[in-house]
């Protein structure tokens, strides 16, 4: 589903973010990727959302070589990966419906297929009574769930999240990955960017480990299909 | 998984979910128009003093122009209608004797584009300008009558054009014993070469002014893109192409250029109403049916559009500079 070949990511002042990483998840599966910081996670994210260009190498996400694909194109590939951010990026000016919608205005859905989804989203989240409210209204937990809502809410096969439980006590962030493992289960692939060693652990999964832009650790080479290891 | 037609790439997962059909997609996109134009009006009328300045603003760029066009229109109006007075003046040699100035007059309104020919002898003449003219002791130290036989001549209904009446002026001159023929048309033709610059002018004070009103609606549109840039963010990470995007910002360009629009026409109707009192006194004493008209419905509807094409396209400039290069990579942190 996500493919690295080769990659390097230079940033123009000799910055290097990225160097030659290599790396193939497959559908349904749920990786990690840690690294101190500055070791490049939010750069191989951005890669596959195509916020960034790899300088060499290709990115392929769902066959898509991302290298090529012209301007116009992005906002096709980003309605196929849904993102959960740390700060989840609600908006303020509008409901926790409205914001769950909004992946679904963008692609022109009709109203009635967008409440039906939207519904469902919440429900999965645990938040359909509170559909009306603002996000300003609801705790830290809740407002991370409505991310996760807006980013699953048109099914899209790829999931990414970028330190989804920075601000949440162990508990939630216990219970937003047991969303993540949910969504992995019926086939997204997910890939959870963290800091957090003790959540990685609990969960046993394959980790993907950056250190100075360098793949040190779980970066399997893409072979034709074989399910990578937990 | 996505539904959208449109979508090029191939995510290999969920291929069970129903397209929706053309039609429930053309009438999902008409909806989503709506609803984007509903929002950016209701935003405008949200915030009803800053959108009521900016009305004003290009109400009274637009209204200028636009009067000093509906001027331009009444002047041309009056000197089409006082081209219809056009006479002309044939003067005739000195050495020739009365009889034959009869005899010429006769011959010039026997012609089919004239109306009317009357003759003013010299004696006749001498005494009208001694009368009015108040120089009579000077010209008791003349020894000849020094002004000639004159046929006043009034070109017929038909012939009143410049044209027909340059055809007139040459078919005159080519007659034996005129010595020349003048069109009393001096002064018409100064209001015609003015009222030319003036439209010059005016045009280019309207483009001018244009151009303001573009930078002006540009501006405030910034303005607001700047205020909606988190939204505008998260819908291009959620997909949402250029043009989606976009949308709400044109719509907010319309709308300014709707309420700009109808500010020009309030503006006019009432100096309108301000100057007709004056005017009318005015062209009065010049004896003249000179009246300033206002805009017509298709005029008023004309100027509408065109005002919001105006605020379109000052939001287009907003946009392309500002919104495109907009790109949702600062939300997702650094390296």
């Amino acid at each position: 589903m996500i493919e690295f070949r080769q990659v390097t990511k230079r940033y123009d002042s000799d910055h290097t973010a990225l160097r030659q990483v290599n790396f193939g998840l497959e559908r349904g599966e749920l990786a990690f990727l840690t690294g101190h910081s500055g070791a490049g996670k939010s750069t191989l994210l951005k890669l596959i959302m195509v916020m960034e260009r790899p300088s060499a190498g290709e990115v392929v996400v769902g066959g898509q070589v991302l290298n090529r694909l012209p301007r116009r194109q992005i906002p096709y590939i980003r309605r196929h990966i849904g993102v959960v951010f740390q700060n989840h990026q609600l908006l303020f000016d509008r409901t926790v419906f409205d914001n769950v919608a909004m992946p679904l205005e963008v692609m022109g859905a009709s109203p009635r297929d967008t409440g039906r989804r939207v519904r469902a989203a919440l429900d999965k989240v645990g938040l359909l009574q509170k559909e009306k409210m603002n996000p300003m209204q609801l705790s830290g937990g809740e407002q991370q769930r409505v991310g996760i809502a807006r980013a699953v809410v048109n099914k899209p096969p790829v999931l990414l999240a970028d330190e989804p439980t920075g601000n949440l006590d162990p508990a939630l962030s216990a219970d937003i990955m047991n969303l993540f493992g949910q969504f992995s289960q019926v086939g997204v692939t997910v890939l959870i960017a963290t800091h957090d060693i003790a959540l990685i652990n609990e969960m046993g999964r394959r980790t993907l480990k950056l250190d100075h832009g360098r793949l040190v650790a779980g970066g399997t080479p893409v072979l034709g299909g074989g399910v990578h290891g937990r | 998984m996505a539904a959208d037609p449109r979508k090029k790439a191939q995510p290999t997962r969920g291929a069970n979910q129903a397209r929706a059909p053309w039609r429930e997609q053309a009438e999902s996109y008409f909806i989503h128009h709506r609803k984007v134009a509903r929002d950016s009006a209701n935003r405008l009328l949200h915030t009803p003093v800053a959108s009521l300045m900016t009305w004003t603003v290009m109400g009274v760029a637009l209204a200028l122009p636009v009067a000093l066009l509906l001027l331009l229109t009444s002047l041309q109006g009056v000197s089409a209608g006082w081209e219809s007075s056009a006479r002309v003046t044939a003067y005739i040699e000195l050495d020739v004797p009365l009889e034959r100035a009869r005899v010429l007059g006769n011959e010039i309104s026997g012609d089919g584009r004239v109306a009317g020919v009357e003759l003013v002898d010299r004696d006749q003449a001498l005494a009208e300008f001694r009368a009015s003219s108040g120089l009579e002791d000077a010209l008791d130290y003349l020894e000849d009558n020094p002004l000639p036989h004159t046929l006043l001549i009034t070109p017929e209904e038909g012939a009143r054009s410049t044209e027909g009446v340059e055809g007139l002026v040459r078919f005159i001159e080519g007659m034996e014993g005129i010595e020349r023929v003048q069109v009393d048309l001096g002064w018409l033709q100064r209001l015609n070469a003015m009222t030319d610059l003036l439209a010059r002018a005016v045009w280019a004070l309207a483009i001018l002014l244009a151009a303001a009103v573009v930078l002006v609606i540009g501006n405030t549109v910034r303005l607001s893109i700047e205020s909606r840039r988190d939204e505008i963010l998260v819908a291009k990470l959620v997909g949402g192409t250029d043009s989606f995007v976009r949308r709400p910002f044109l719509y907010t360009g319309a709308w300014f250029g709707l309420g700009g629009g109808i500010v020009a026409l309030i503006l006019l109707q009432l100096s309108l109403w301000w100057l007709s009192g004056p005017i009318e006194r005015l062209a009065g004493l010049y004896r003249s049916d000179f009246s300033l008209d206002g805009l017509h419905i298709d005029g008023a509807l004309a100027l509408i559009i065109v005002s919001m094409l105006l605020g379109w396209l000052g939001a287009w400039v907003a946009v392309k500079r500002h919104l495109d290069d907009m790109e949702p990579g600062d939300i997702a942190g650094g390296a």
